[in-house]
C-alpha cells in the first residue's frame, strides 16, 4: 500500500468533505490504512485511479502455475532479509526431464520424481513440479513427452522449448493443468508472448543482464501477458546472487518497477547445481529447476528451504497435551518434553524407536526447545505441574513415574516436589532413550 | 535498452580486520600470516564492495576422538590419532587455510589432561603445520583459564585465536590472550544485543577491537538455522551501519551439523548417508557464509571442499 503522501498527491485537494472526511489529506490518511475506500471521493480522476492501483500493486507480481489442488505460488514477496517480517512463497523445486527418453520412460522418470518424500517436524518435503524439456527439437516427440508425463503425476508442469510451435502442441496436451512455458527469448518474444496469452498460461523470460531482462519484460507485458517469471541464464553463483538481489531490491523498495516479478533459476545438475538452488532459496529464487539430483542432496536443500521459510516470529509447534506412544496404557510412565516441533518430534521418534509402551507429556514452553527454555524460565517445575494438572495426565497414567529431560537435571528435585511423582531423569540427548526405556 | 541503476547502499559503517599467524618477521614461526574481515557491504555483492579477504576455513582438529563419527574418521584414514598428524593432513591433503584445535581432553569429565601437556600438543601442532592456529579449551571455565594461560606461554607472539569469552566468564581467556598478543573470539548466544555485550565488555577490559573475532554460535541446518542467519544478518547490516562494537569478523563453527540426525543417522528408504552427512554440514557452511561468516570451523574436509568451491564461485576466483 502506498503512504499517505502519496495517495494525497493524487486526490483533488478541493477539501470538500463529500468524502466524509474534512480535508484531502485526512481522506488519504484513512485510505493509507485501509479504513476508506478510494470511491467515496466522487472527483479521483482515472488518471489517479490507475497510477494509486499501480503503486498499490505488490511490490513483485503474484504468479500462479498449476491447476485444481495443484497450484505453485510465486513471488508476492515483500522483504529483503527475512526477519524483517518474513519470506511468503517457498522456493519451488522442479526436476527436468528431457524429451529424449521415450514417453513410457518419461512418465515412470515424473514418478520417481513425485515419490521422493521426506517427513520432517510434522511437514513434507517433497519435490513440486515436474519440467519436460524438449532436447529432440521434434514436435510430436516433445508433445508425447509432455502428455505421458501429464497423465503419470499430478504436479504441476513447466514447459521447455525454444520454438514457439512446439511449445504450442505440447501445451495442447496438458492445457487444463496451466503450465509454465520456460520461454520466451529476445529472438521469439512476440510469437511466445502471442501463445501465452492465448493459452493463457504464465510466461518464463531467458535473458542475462538486468536491463535486457527490463526490455524483455516490457515487451512481454506490451504484448499483453502479465504473468511472468524471469529466467537469468545466469553464469555462476555471482551472477545470480547479484542479478537476482538487485532485481529483489528494487522491487521491494520500489527503487524500479520493471523486475516485479519472480526468479526462476536454471540450476543445472551436480554440485553446482545443488548450490544454485540453495543460493536460490536465501537469496530470492521462486523456482529452481534442477537436471539431476540425488535424494541424499535433496534433503539438505529441503530443510533449508524449510529452516529460511519459517516465520520468525512463530517457531514450529505442536499442541501441548498428553500423547500415548507405542500403545501406552494405565501403567505405562510418564515422559515429558517442550512443545517446540523439532524436540517433539525428535523425542517421539526416540520413544517410537525403544517399542516400550509410554504417554509423552508436551508442555507448553511457547515453542522453545528444552535448554532454549528452560534459560527463558519457560520449563519450571509449576509449568510442568500444571501441564499434568490441564492434560488429565493423572488420569490417563497411574504409574508414578515421570520421565525427565537429562538436559534440566537441575530442577528434578523441585519438580519431585512440585508434582509428588517419583521423578526419574532421562538421558542428555533422546537417542538414549531406547536403551534407557529398557532398563525403567 | 532499459537503465536498471545499481542499488547501492552508502553504508557508513565497514567491517574490521583480524590479522592471524605471525611469521618471523612478527616474531612468530608462521609461514605467512592471515587477515580475516574488512566487508564493505552485505556478503559477496561485489557492487557494495570488494571481498577483499575472502573468508578462511579452519580444518578441526580435536585431541580426543571419542565422539567423532565414523564417517569424518574414514576421511582421515589413521591420521586422526594424533593431533599433529591430523592438522598436517588438513593442510596438506585438504587445503585448510588455518587449523582449529580443540583441547577437549582437559575437560574435567573426559580426561582431565593437565594444562602443560595440553600446551605441548599445541607446540606439536605448530611444528606440524606453518598456517595459523584457532586453539579452544574444553569449555569448562575454570579449566579453560588455566589451559589457555599455559597456551598463550608456551606460543608467545604467534598470534593465536583462542576460544572463547563469554559474558560469565571473559576475563581470564582475555587475560591470555592479552598477555602475549593473541587474539579472542567472544562468545554470544543468538543475539545481536548480547553480541554487542560482550564486544563492549572485552574492549573494556583492554582487548583492542582488531584482536576479537565474535561467535554469534551458527545453529546448523533443521536445528535452529534460521535463528543464526538472521542474527549474523542483522549483525552485519548493524556494523555497516555504523555500529562500532559489532564491526569485527564473525567466525561459524559448523562441525555441530554432525550433531543433527540426517547426518548421522540412516533414514529408511532413503539411501546415501554419505553425501547427505557431507552436504549437511557444506549447507551449513554455505548459509553462514551467505549470513556474513569471515571464517568457518569445519570438520569434514569434502563440506570444507563444497563450501571452499561455492565461495570461490562467489568471488569468481580460483
Ligand atoms: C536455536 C536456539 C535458540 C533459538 C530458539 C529456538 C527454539 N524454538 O527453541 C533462540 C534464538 C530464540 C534462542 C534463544 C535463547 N537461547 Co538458545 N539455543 C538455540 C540452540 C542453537 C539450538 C536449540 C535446539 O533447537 N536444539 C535442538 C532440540 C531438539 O534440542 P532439545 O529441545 O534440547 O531436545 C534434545 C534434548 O533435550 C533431549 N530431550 C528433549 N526432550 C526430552 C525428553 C526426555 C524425556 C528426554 C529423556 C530427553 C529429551 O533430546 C533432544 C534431542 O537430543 C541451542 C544450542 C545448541 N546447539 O543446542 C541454544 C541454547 C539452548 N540457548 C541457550 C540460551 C541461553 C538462550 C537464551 C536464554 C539466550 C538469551 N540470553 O537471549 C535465549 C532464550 C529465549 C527467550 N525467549 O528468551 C543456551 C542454554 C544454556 C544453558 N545451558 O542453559 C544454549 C544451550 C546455547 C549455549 N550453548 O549457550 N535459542
Ligand atoms: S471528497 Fe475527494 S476532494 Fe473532497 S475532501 Fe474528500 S478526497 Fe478531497
Amino acid at each position: 500500500m502506498p503512504t499517505a503522501i502519496e495517495i494525497f498527491k493524487h486526490l483533488p485537494k478541493k477539501n470538500c468533505g463529500k468524502c466524509n472526511y474534512p480535508t484531502c489529506l485526512a481522506f488519504a490518511m484513512q485510505l493509507a490504512n485501509s479504513k476508506a475506500k478510494l470511491d467515496d471521493c466522487p472527483f479521483v480522476s482515472e488518471q489517479a485511479r490507475a497510477a494509486l492501483a499501480a503503486s498499490s500493486a505488490p511490490p513483485i507480481r503474484l504468479v500462479r502455475f498449476g491447476s485444481g489442488a495443484r497450484v505453485i505460488e510465486l513471488g508476492d514477496e515483500t522483504e529483503l532479509y527475512r526477519h524483517e517480517k518474513r519470506f511468503f512463497h517457498p522456493t519451488a523445486f522442479t526436476v527436468v526431464v528431457p524429451d529424449s527418453l521415450a514417453p513410457s520412460e518419461a512418465g515412470r522418470r515424473a514418478k520417481e520424481i513425485a515419490a521422493v518424500r521426506f517427513e520432517r517436524v510434522g511437514q513434507a518435503l517433497s519435490f513440486d513440479a515436474v519440467c519436460i524439456r524438449d532436447v529432440s527439437g521434434d514436435a510430436a516427440r516433445f508433445a508425447s513427452a509432455a502428455e505421458a508425463v501429464g497423465s503419470s503425476v499430478d504436479l504441476p508442469l513447466v514447459l521447455s522449448s525454444g520454438s514457439p510451435e512446439r511449445m504450442r502442441q505440447a501445451a495442447m496436451k496438458v492445457i487444463q493443468r496451466r503450465p509454465l512455458l520456460h520461454g520466451a527469448n529476445a529472438q521469439n518474444l512476440v510469437p511466445m508472448a502471442a501463445l501465452a496469452k492465448e493459452l493463457s498460461c504464465p510466461l518464463a523470460l531467458m535473458q542475462n543482464g538486468l536491463g535486457e531482462m527490463a526490455d524483455l519484460v516490457a515487451q512481454a507485458r506490451a504484448a499483453g501477458v502479465e504473468d511472468l517469471v524471469m529466467d537469468f541464464r545466469t553464469s555462476g553463483l555471482k551472477d545470480q546472487l547479484e542479478s537476482s538481489t538487485v532485481a529483489r531490491k528494487h522491487s521491494v523498495k520500489k527503487t524500479y518497477r520493471g523486475l516485479g516479478y519472480p526468479i526462476l533459476v536454471e540450476a543445472g545438475k551436480g554440485e553446482d547445481g545443488i548450490l544454485r538452488g540453495m543460493l536460490a532459496v536465501m537469496k530470492y529464487g521462486g523456482l529452481v529447476l534442477f537436471e539431476e539430483i540425488s535424494e541424499a542432496q535433496a534433503l539438505p536443500l529441503f530443510v533449508l528451504r524449510q529452516n529460511i521459510y519459517t516465520d520468525p516470529q512463530v517457531p514450529i509447534q505442536v499442541k501441548p497435551g498428553m500423547y500415548p506412544v507405542n500403545g501406552a496404557k494405565e501403567d505405562s510412565p510418564i515422559l515429558f518434553t517442550t512443545n517446540f516441533s523439532l524436540t517433539y518430534f525428535t523425542v517421539l521418534a526416540d520413544i517410537e524407536k525403544s517399542k516400550a509402551p509410554a504417554w509423552l507429556l508436551v508442555v507448553d514452553s511457547e515453542g522453545l526447545s528444552v535448554m532454549t527454555a528452560f534459560s527463558a524460565g519457560k520449563l519450571t517445575p509449576e509449568i510442568v505441574a500444571k501441564a499434568l494438572e490441564s492434560s488429565g495426565a493423572r488420569e490417563k497414567s497411574r504409574s508414578g513415574i515421570l520421565v525427565m529431560p537429562g538436559m534440566v537435571s537441575r530442577m528434578s528435585g523441585k519438580l519431585q516436589e512440585a508434582t509428588g511423582l517419583k521423578v526419574i531423569v532421562g538421558p542428555k540427548e533422546s537417542s538414549g532413550l531406547p536403551k534407557f526405556m529398557k532398563g525403567l | 535498452m532499459a537503465e536498471v541503476p545499481v542499488p547501492k547502499e552508502k553504508w557508513s559503517g565497514k567491517i574490521g580486520t583480524v590479522a592471524l599467524g605471525a611469521t618471523s618477521e612478527e616474531g612468530g614461526t608462521r609461514s605467512s600470516r592471515l587477515v580475516i574481515g574488512g566487508g564493505t557491504g552485505m556478503p559477496f555483492l561485489s557492487y557494495e564492495g570488494p571481498t577483499t579477504h575472502r573468508p578462511l576455513i579452519a580444518g578441526e582438529v580435536l585431541d580426543t576422538v571419542a565422539d567423532l563419527p565414523d564417517l569424518v574418521r574414514e576421511e582421515f584414514g589413521g591420521a586422526v590419532d594424533d593431533p599433529a598428524e591430523w592438522a598436517k593432513a588438513w593442510v596438506e591433503r585438504h587445503g585448510a587455510d588455518l587449523v582449529c584445535l580443540k583441547l577437549r581432553s582437559t575437560g574435567p569429565e573426559e580426561g582431565d589432561r593437565p594444562p602443560e601437556e595440553a600446551a605441548k600438543t599445541v607446540l606439536r601442532v605448530l611444528q606440524a603445520v606453518s598456517v595459523p592456529l584457532i586453539v579452544y579449551g574444553s569449555g569448562h571455565e575454570e579449566k579453560d583459564a588455566k589451559v589457555l594461560e599455559a597456551v598463550s606461554n608456551i606460543a608467545p607472539k604467534e598470534r593465536l585465536l583462542l576460544g572463547h569469552a563469554e559474558e560469565s566468564a571473559y576475563k581470564s581467556v582475555s587475560a591470555a590472550a592479552m598477555a602475549n598478543d593473541h587474539a579472542v573470539i567472544s562468545f554470544a548466544n543468538l543475539d545481536v544485543n548480547l553480541s554487542k555485550q560482550i564486544n563492549i565488555l572485552l574492549t573494556d577490559f583492554g582487548v583492542r577491537k582488531d584482536r576479537i573475532v565474535l561467535d554469534p554460535l551458527f545453529a546448523a541446518l533443521g536445528m535452529g538455522l534460521e535463528y543464526s542467519y538472521s542474527v549474523m544478518e542483522r549483525i552485519r547490516l548493524a556494523a555497516l551501519m555504523g555500529d562500532a562494537m559489532l564491526q569485527v569478523p564473525m567466525v561459524c563453527d559448523t562441525s555441530s551439523a554432525w550433531k543433527a540426525k540426517e547426518a548421522s543417522e540412516e533414514i529408511e528408504g532413503h539411501d546415501g548417508l554419505e553425501e547427505r552427512a557431507a552436504w549437511w554440514e557444506a549447507t551449513t557452511a554455505f548459509a553462514a557464509l551467505m549470513a556474513g561468516a569471515d571464517l568457518l570451523i569445519m570438520r569434514s574436509p569434502r563440506s570444507a571442499g563444497i563450501a571452499k568451491r561455492a565461495m570461490r564461485s562467489l568471488m569468481e576466483v580460483d
